[in-house]
């Protein structure tokens, strides 16, 4: 069996980069089979762990879950024409508490604790601490205000971007572009680890020829 | 020889190969690996040939997008023969999870959520095995799971990893005291949510079905609470945004974090804040890890490729700036021209 699952790998692995020479109908069957495997066990895990875990067998535990049954049960009825308006119920249900939950998530994590981490002492480690920091702390603080504000510049656009503003805009643009490189940079560093992976596969665990 | 027949040729030629080398294999014949000096002409030669492109360049003959292909190939594949290793320097954020762990006391628990599943294994599970063998050979409880179903499968094969190393197996450690996994649970965010107020309503059974109350390592941890310090190793949604904003934010979890170098650039806003202690991103964040743990895996042996990779994308990102400007040049000369 192990035989068979590692040239089947192999093979499919194959296919796939077989599309970098050109399109063709190699590529064409392992995309479908990977496009296929992938539907497939999703279904799979959702049917068991959300349709049979969570509701068949855990109904019995939390009764709340009757609520989520219900719910699900009228999004359905956007089949039936007649009676399709009572599925907004269910989805303005969804929309409402999804929202709050990440309203209420965003809103501390990413806006708050944010705003906090941007407005930090220039001189001192922290708040209170007196004149402590080091040249390179100092430098740092005064690169995230200096990218904050002027990438916040650059966003406003009810002024039009002239002079002084302009240029302000100008430096953000610069710090934004940095941090696009940035992405980009570990983006690639992702793939090429992904790649990796793949020839680590065939010349490792297919071909024996790397330990 | 027509196209077609070019091409059937050379993806016979690829099989007969692969044949061979696989009833080699079989057979029962070592790997390959390259001597140092070996390893430094095929470096040089790299180098050359790289060098040649750009005269050809120079010259205006252009070369296809299908040798650029063949590059990175040749530059992912060949360090993987070589015997050279690459020095790498700890970066803070990596030390900070490091010194979480290792000042943690023993007999600590750990929690480790394995967000990910095997596309992401490459990046994310040389960091999950020396996470795992650190806490083990530190005498740290190690409770498990996930937030993607196949999260525990890779916990699994962790753990199988880990314990190949003998001073780990001498430990005796046991499953269910000494390390745990809780499996898989569907509904995202909100497992983490629940979490908060209590584990066994999330996780009733661990992988293998027993009973919560029968596993005597988490028999007793009611919530976030009673978990010293967490790790996220994640690959995307569910992963560390949703550790942060709800277990750190909500319950003051210390967490730390693994992620793919895709998504590592957004959790520095998150290490800044001192929402997150410590974050190894990527795999030269694993290779930094193994370093400072004193374990070389995998992320230590990919590192060379990766970095020779990346040498090979710059250096055809030189070419084609040089194609881009000679043929700008080239073309605003006949621009003037009569």
């Amino acid at each position: 069996m192990d035989h068979v699952s590692v040239w089947l790998g192999a093979f499919l692995t194959l296919g796939i980069l077989s599309f970098l020479y050109k399109d063709n109908p190699w590529y064409k069957l392992c995309e479908a089979i990977f496009v296929g495997a992938s539907a497939g066990y999703w279904v799979i895990v959702l049917w068991w762990d959300n349709l049979v875990g969570k509701f068949y067998e855990g109904v019995g535990d939390d009764p709340a879950l009757w609520v989520g049954m219900i719910l699900g049960v009228l999004m359905l009825v956007r089949l039936i024409p007649k009676v399709g308006w009572i599925s907004r119920w269910p989805l303005a249900f969804i929309v409402g508490a999804t929202s709050g939950f990440w309203m209420m998530n965003y809103l501390g994590s990413n806006i708050i604790e944010q705003v906090g981490a941007t407005i930090m002492p220039l001189l001192s480690t922290q708040v209170g601490a007196g004149f402590d920091a080091g040249v390179w702390m100092i430098l740092s603080r005064l690169v995230v205000f200096v990218g904050t504000f002027t990438g916040l510049v650059y966003f406003f656009f009810s002024k039009e971007h002239k002079g002084a503003f302009g240029t302000t805009a100008r430096v953000g643009i610069f710090f934004i572009m940095i941090t696009f490189g940035a992405s980009f940079g570990y983006t690639v560093m992702s793939r090429m680890s992904l790649l990796i992976g793949r020839i680590d596969f065939i010349l490792g665990d297919w071909l024996g020829l790397i330990n | 020889m027509s196209t077609r027949a070019k091409e059937l040729v050379a993806l016979l030629a690829i099989v007969v190969l692969a044949v061979i080398a696989y009833i080699r294999k079989v057979g029962g014949a070592g790997p390959i690996e390259f001597s140092s000096t070996m390893s430094v002409v095929v470096i040089c030669l790299i180098a050359l040939s790289l060098l040649w492109i750009l005269v050809l360049t120079i010259k205006g003959r252009l070369i296809g997008r299908r040798v650029v292909f063949i590059y990175v190939g040749v530059a992912v594949s060949l360090p993987l023969f070589m015997s050279l290793t690459q020095k790498v320097s700890p970066s803070p954020e990596v030390i900070q999870l490091y010194d979480a762990i290792t000042e943690l006391p023993e007999g600590s628990k750990v929690l480790i959520s394995f967000d990910y599943d095997p596309p992401s294994a490459p990046e994310l599970q040389p960091m999950a095995e020396s996470i795992i063998r650190l806490c083990m050979q530190r005498d740290l409880k190690v409770i498990m799971m996930g937030l993607w179903p196949q999260g525990p499968q890779q916990a699994n094969l962790a753990v199988e990893k880990v314990f190949e190393d003998t001073a780990i197996t001498n430990k005796g450690l046991k499953y269910g005291v000494d390390y745990v996994n809780l499996g898989f649970q569907t509904g995202n965010e909100f497992v983490i949510q629940r979490m908060g107020s209590s584990f066994e309503s999330m996780f009733s059974t661990d992988y293998e079905g027993t009973p919560y109350q029968e596993l005597p390592l988490v028999r007793n941890v009611k919530n976030f609470s009673n978990i010293d310090y967490s790790v996220n190793l994640s690959a995307g949604f569910p992963g560390t945004v949703e550790w942060v904003q709800v277990a750190v934010d909500r319950y003051g979890v210390q967490l730390g974090a693994g992620n793919t170098a895709v998504q590592a650039p957004q959790m520095y806003v998150y290490l800044d804040a001192g929402q997150l202690k410590g974050l190894v991103g990527g795999m030269s964040g694993a290779s930094e890890f193994e370093d400072l743990a004193e374990y070389h895996g995998k992320g230590t042996k990919y590192m060379l490729s990766q970095s020779f990779a990346h040498v090979v994308v710059i250096a055809f990102i030189l070419i084609g700036n040089v194609a881009f400007f000679l043929g700008g040049r080239k073309s605003a000369l006949k621009g003037q021209e009569p």
